[in-house]
């Protein structure tokens, strides 16, 4: 702001002025549904997933291997044609402690969201998922970790098919 | 490259509020017509205009740019808006750059504008659909996990406290306090207060966050030969930078924004800038969290790699330093609706390196200043290089 300006617009409204109903507003919810196709890449995967195992995508040119798969390498631009089984395991690269959902209610129970790098993929290459049968003040970036995968008649092809990520018992 | 030379020749802003009486268009109408009064020019001198303002979920309009036209001033005239996530604020005046850089336009009118409050019951729900809906949103994200994931993986890499990010946030709120416009000034801030503020989405807290607000911010550029005959302070734009990087932000090195870095040498190069630690008198990053503001310092390569807090430790960012960091107070201090927010970092540096800045002045004659805003899915960087 410039000491040259005097007034300054912009008026902040209080919670009391909506109490004391001084401030008219209209209230309308949106609803959309999409049915999103998955396509040739994520397709893949999502059937990996529904058979047990995480499928990545490899460059030669580039010597890449990326989780999820895609079907054009981002470096080079090539096609990533080759679609390459990776391990189910993995490496805690970042986690957080949550206590609010994404509508920002409050959680008595914390989420613990993570990405893990996949045994398999290039370093530093994962995906974003839950950690479970943890205490949250034992996670620790680098701990080992293996899917927890759901029965396999229940598992829909979705990246719900893994319920969570556990720590590997360290021997 | 025969570009022309481009000034910041106005500036004007509302006051950033958590809920604004005014409606997005008469948010954008109150800067504009503010910056065009403190030039001295009317609408009739704009030849056209640049509109920046984020999702159109916060206002649940699809084309909101057209929407929100007349409010903006884009009645009859070339007009767009542009959209880069949270670094809309600092890409739209580098669209109003190149509309003159290139010869096409003398006079551009360039409006940054965010109301978050309409989203209800809170804003932070609208970024739901930032994440992939097949291979994501079925694990129920907030927007918070990605800051918290990069923060963590940030402090972690280079063993930085809590307590020494939460300096940050300390450091803009108390710079904010001398800002009239600003929606969390506060000058009796402490750590502690940051450290026992509530715990979100640990490592981050109530206090590591900037709040969601509505407001507005428009600046007027000009090319040289217009701006010489309206003001003897012109503020020159003497490099501009933007950014990309991959979508797939859990394939990539969370710790560092190579995306930042490379925004930051297109600019430096453009202005001529061989060391930017020396060259650059005032920063101005993208702080929507304590830590991004860090994690921006070294990808604009103002400092080393881990080293950034200690320009908080020394002083070195503090308003008299040698590097005085968000001076205005940032989007953790000012507030941060969000288009609005980036182009509050370019209306601070236009009145700091016109020594307009009253109770924020940076001592010292500052003669550049550089500011920088980021968005997207964690992927964009764009930066602006001024000078007098």
């Amino acid at each position: 702001m410039s000491e040259l300006l005097r007034d300054l617009p912009g008026r902040s409204l209080s919670e009391k002025e909506f109490e004391e109903g001084k401030i008219l507003f209209n209230f309308d919810e949106l609803h959309g549904n999409f049915a999103w196709d998955t396509g040739v890449a994520v397709g893949s995967y999502l059937a990996g997933l529904k058979r047990g195992v995480i499928l990545g995508a490899h460059c030669t040119t580039c010597r890449k291997t990326v989780v999820p798969p895609r079907m054009v390498c981002e470096w080079c631009y090539r096609p990533m044609n080759e679609i390459v089984v990776l391990q189910d395991t993995g490496t805690v690269n970042t986690f957080s402690i949550c206590y609010v959902t994404w509508d920002v209610q409050r959680i008595q129970e914390a989420e613990i969201p993570a990405v893990i790098e996949i045994d398999g993929a290039s370093p530093l290459h994962g995906i974003m998922h839950l950690l479970g049968e943890v205490d949250a003040d034992k996670v620790h970036i680098g701990m080992r970790v293996k899917a927890v995968w759901k029965p396999a008649d229940e598992r829909q092809g979705a990246i719900t098919d893994i319920c969570y990520f556990k720590p590997i018992e360290e021997v | 490259m025969g570009m022309r030379k481009v000034a910041v020749i106005g500036a004007g802003m509302t006051r950033f509020v958590r809920r604004a009486l005014e409606t997005p268009k008469e948010l954008a109408w109150q800067a504009a017509h503010q910056a065009l009064q403190s030039c001295e020019l009317t609408m009739d001198d704009i030849e056209a205009v640049c509109l920046g303002t984020a999702p159109d979920s916060f206002d649940g309009l699809h084309m909101n740019g057209e929407y929100l036209s007349d409010g903006a001033g884009g009645w009859q005239k070339p007009y767009m808006r542009s959209y880069v996530g949270g670094g809309t604020g600092v890409f739209v005046p580098i669209q109003g750059w190149y509309h003159i850089a290139s010869g096409l336009f003398d006079v551009v009118l360039v409006v940054a504008e965010e109301k978050m409050s309409s989203f209800y019951p809170h804003a932070q729900a609208a970024f739901l659909t930032i994440f992939d809906h097949t291979t994501e949103r079925p694990l129920k994200p907030n927007l918070l996990w990605i800051f918290a994931l990069e923060m963590n993986r940030y402090m972690t890499t280079y063993g930085i406290s809590k307590a020494d990010i939460a300096r940050v946030s300390v450091q803009h709120k108390r710079n904010a306090a001398g800002h009239p416009a600003a929606l969390l000034g506060d000058s009796q801030i402490t750590v502690e207060d940051v450290l026992k503020s509530e715990v979100l989405a640990w490592p981050v807290q109530r206090y590591d966050v900037s709040p969601v607000s509505d407001g507005a911010v428009a600046i007027i550029m000009a090319a040289e030969h217009v701006a010489r005959r309206i003001t003897d302070k012109p503020v020159w734009i003497e490099g501009v930078g933007w950014s990309l990087d991959t979508a797939h932000w859990t394939n990539r090195d969370l710790a560092y924004p190579r995306y930042v870095e490379s925004a930051a040498r297109m600019a430096y190069e453009m202005a001529g800038i061989k060391e930017p630690k020396k060259e650059i008198h005032i920063a101005e990053p993208y702080d929507p969290f304590d830590y991004k503001a860090l994690h921006h310092l070294e990808g604009l390569q103002l400092a080393e790699r881990g080293e950034a807090v200690q320009l908080y430790i020394d002083g070195t960012a503090a308003r008299d330093g040698n590097m005085p960091v968000c001076p205005s107070g940032g989007l953790l201090g000012v507030g941060n609706p969000i288009a609005a927010a980036g182009l509050m970092k370019i209306a601070e540096l236009f009145w700091q390196l016109r020594g307009e800045a009253g109770e924020r002045q940076v001592p010292g004659h500052p003669r550049r200043g550089l500011a920088q805003a980021w968005g997207d899915l964690m992927q964009v960087g764009t930066v602006v290089i001024m000078g007098r």
